[in-house]
């Protein structure tokens, strides 16, 4: 049976299908950009190496350093060895197999997620892979983007294909307008709060209605990439006017003829209006608050204004039991007003919230104020390109003057990999976008916030929203 | 890849839900570059606890792993298979795994099996009982068999064949190179390029 009116993701899926699959075999999906970093890669370049295959197509594949990298000095040989280890193996095998790196130092450096688009790699309607579960980012674009295993790097470096099980979709529509002080990263909070970790399971999510259209790019892959928080495949936003914007001039971006071409083509992606969904998800934008985290995993949140819920008001006996031991590990009591937790550590940066846009909000907010004596704030940039572009408009100075430390780009206390952890017991504020046990530090505690709640955070050390700044 | 077919081995219950690849294996860990000998990384933060269920000794050998819902959730990181896979896990039942996990398990042989809430607690059940009682994993029949409690769990069709058949995937896509070749020739010229690297002529 064919369908005659199509989701985006089944546009996208259908226009791929190198092999259709039967008798239940998957379809082999053609893959137009892949991703590479060096945790997930060097086994894979392993695995070609013994069995003497090459890269088959170098030329719609990208390396660039970001989980390991330093984020100060990285003039300097990286000080951890392991680290460099691997650093060092992504550059060579590179080198070996014909692939374009960005290393530290080059200006194109930074988080993957923040590179691909940035270079205009990114485009509507292709498909994109990386060995990371937050290429769900690319999906804003109107592209399908998967995380993938190191087994299915080298899948894609030998065959420039995917075997894939067709997805179910769903739609996330957001009705209404944001009010001040609400971004897109509270819209992405709420929806998982709303459907939990394991509710996207098996679907592509589409985020939908006036909300998502009037967001800016920046903004729409803030939603993308915590698509895989809800446990989803990948998460994607059709393709429009600001999508072309955002596109138009960046340095791998189609010109001339071919643009109206491509163009002509994205414009063919979104969901026919006679489309089903296999599931739909509703929200309303006109009354959401700020959203934070309270526990250990990104379902796990509440409205600013709320308090630390009661582990018995959840039905569930499995989250009921998550409930008890997050509360536990993150040292908090039911009942707390979530405005009252005080904070030690302030983190702006992820492929999460690391883009120009996140910089220059926060940096709005605490321009000519003084941070809370007790906070520690990290500011890294999500590319090196973020990070002279920040400076050139004078963030940087924003940052350094309130007394926050203005980092050079890579994952960073993300995941804390590099350096930059925080100690046994600390509480963050991150704009990132995992707050399980342990992810920035052993022992750490994360509460995961917008980037403007980062910066409110900052200025009164407790858990705040722009808004708390004028009462005072 | 080894075919699979049938497996024996000790039960291990973890009674917890939304195990992510983070608590697998924590980050600090991901830095080797070889894909084998990461079986001390496995759950490496939660055996620091003398109550966490591998440290108990009942469960030294332990190697069919019997999870909450939403166990592999987070990270794409393929390590956390690998971890239980060098610590000697040949398979995980949960009712509910995160999709990335369950891919990768089938890459690497480690059998994901879905199985009911209901039988999840009666086999954790039943392991308290007898703390170090073999299961039996059947792969041809899809069938998890503890002392006489038999669950049925679920697995991919697909994935099952393979690794029935110890088929290597890279090998089975290769097979159907001209219609990868057929389809490039067909892509649109405006599609991304890498290469050539920025600024080389
Ligand atoms: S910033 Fe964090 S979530 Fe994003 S790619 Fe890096 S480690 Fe992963």
């Amino acid at each position: 049976m064919t369908k005659t009116n199509l989701t985006l993701a089944e546009k996208v899926w259908n226009d791929h299908v190198v092999v259709k699959g039967e008798n239940g075999a998957p379809d082999l999906l053609f893959i137009d950009l892949h991703l590479i970093h060096e945790v997930t890669s060097p086994q894979a370049f392993d695995g070609l190496r013994l069995a003497g295959r090459p890269v088959r197509r170098p030329d719609l594949t990208i390396a660039t350093e970001d989980h390991n990298t330093p984020t100060i000095d990285i003039n300097k040989p990286i000080a951890d060895p392991t680290s460099r280890t691997q650093i060092e193996a992504l550059r060579h095998n590179a080198k070996e197999f014909g692939i374009r790196i960005h290393s530290l130092g080059d200006i194109e450096q930074g988080i993957v997620h923040v590179v691909g688009p940035q270079l205009g790699l990114t485009m509507p309607g292709i498909t994109v892979v990386c060995g990371d579960s937050h290429t769900s980012t690319h999906g804003a674009f109107g592209a399908l983007a998967l995380g993938i295993g190191t087994s299915e790097v080298e899948h894609v470096l030998a065959t420039q294909t995917l075997p894939l099980k067709p997805f179910k979709t769903m739609a996330i529509n957001v009705e209404g307008k944001l009010r001040p002080g609400v971004t897109s990263k509270d819209i992405i909070l709420a929806v998982i709060a709303k459907i939990g970790t394991g509710g996207g399971q098996g679907y592509v999510l589409e985020y939908r209605g006036s909300a998502i259209r009037s967001l800016s790019m920046e903004a729409r892959m803030t939603i993308c990439n915590m698509s895989i928080e809800a446990g989803a495949r990948a998460g994607m936003v059709a393709p429009d006017q600001i999508t072309y914007d955002y596109l138009k001039g960046r340095v791998h971006a189609p010109t001339g003829s071919d643009w109206d071409e491509a163009v002509k083509y994205w414009d063919s992606l979104a969901t026919d209006s006679g489309a089903a969904f296999d599931a739909e998800v509703f929200l309303d934008a006109n009354t959401l608050d700020p959203f934070v985290t309270w526990g250990t995993n990104p379902g796990q949140g509440v409205s600013l204004n709320d308090v630390v819920p009661n582990p018995d008001s959840f039905t569930d006996p499995n989250e009921k039991a998550a409930a008890v031991r997050a509360l536990e590990y993150m040292d908090l009591v039911a009942g707390t007003k979530m405005k009252d937790i005080k904070v030690d550590t302030v983190f702006l940066g992820s492929c999460t919230n690391s883009r120009i846009e996140d910089l220059r909000s926060a940096a709005d907010i605490i321009k000519g104020k003084t941070k809370a004596e007790n906070i520690r704030m990290l500011v890294v940039p999500g590319s090196a390109r973020v990070r002279l572009q920040a400076e050139a408009e004078g963030l940087d100075k924003v940052f350094l003057d309130f007394g926050a430390e203005w980092r050079f780009a890579g994952c960073s206390m993300c995941l804390g990999m590099n350096p930059d952890q925080l100690a046994p017991g600390e509480r963050a504020a991150s704009t990132s976008n995992r707050n399980f046990e342990g992810r920035q530090g052993k022992g750490a505690r994360t509460h995961l916030v917008s980037p403007l709640v980062a910066a409110a955070t900052a200025i009164r050390g407790t858990l705040s929203a722009p808004a708390d700044l004028e009462e005072n | 890849m080894e075919k699979f077919t049938t497996f024996t081995g000790v039960a291990v219950p973890l009674r917890r839900s939304n195990v992510d690849t983070d608590q697998i294996i924590p980050a600090v860990y991901l830095k080797r570059i070889t894909k084998t000998g990461f079986e001390d990384a496995l759950f490496a933060s939660w055996r620091n606890d003398p109550e966490f269920v591998l440290n108990d000794p009942a469960y030294e050998n332990g190697s069919v792993l019997i999870a909450g819902p939403d166990f592999g959730t987070g990270s794409s990181r393929e390590h956390a298979v690998w971890a239980l896979r060098d610590y000697g896990f040949k398979a995980v039942l949960s009712s509910k795994f995160a999709d990335i996990f369950k891919g990768n398990s089938g890459k690497q042989g480690l059998i994901a099996g879905e199985i009911t809430d209901e039988d999840t607690q009666k086999l954790w059940d039943a392991i308290l009982r007898n703390p170090g009682v073999e299961i039996t994993i059947d792969l041809v029949h899809r069938t998890a068999t503890l002392g006489d409690l038999t669950v049925e769990f679920s697995i991919d069709e697909y994935t099952r064949w393979r690794l029935l058949e110890g088929l290597d995937d890279i090998g089975l896509t290769l097979r159907d190179e001209s219609s990868i070749t057929d389809f490039e020739s067909r892509r649109p010229n405006w599609m991304p390029k890498t290469l050539p690297a920025l600024g080389a002529k």
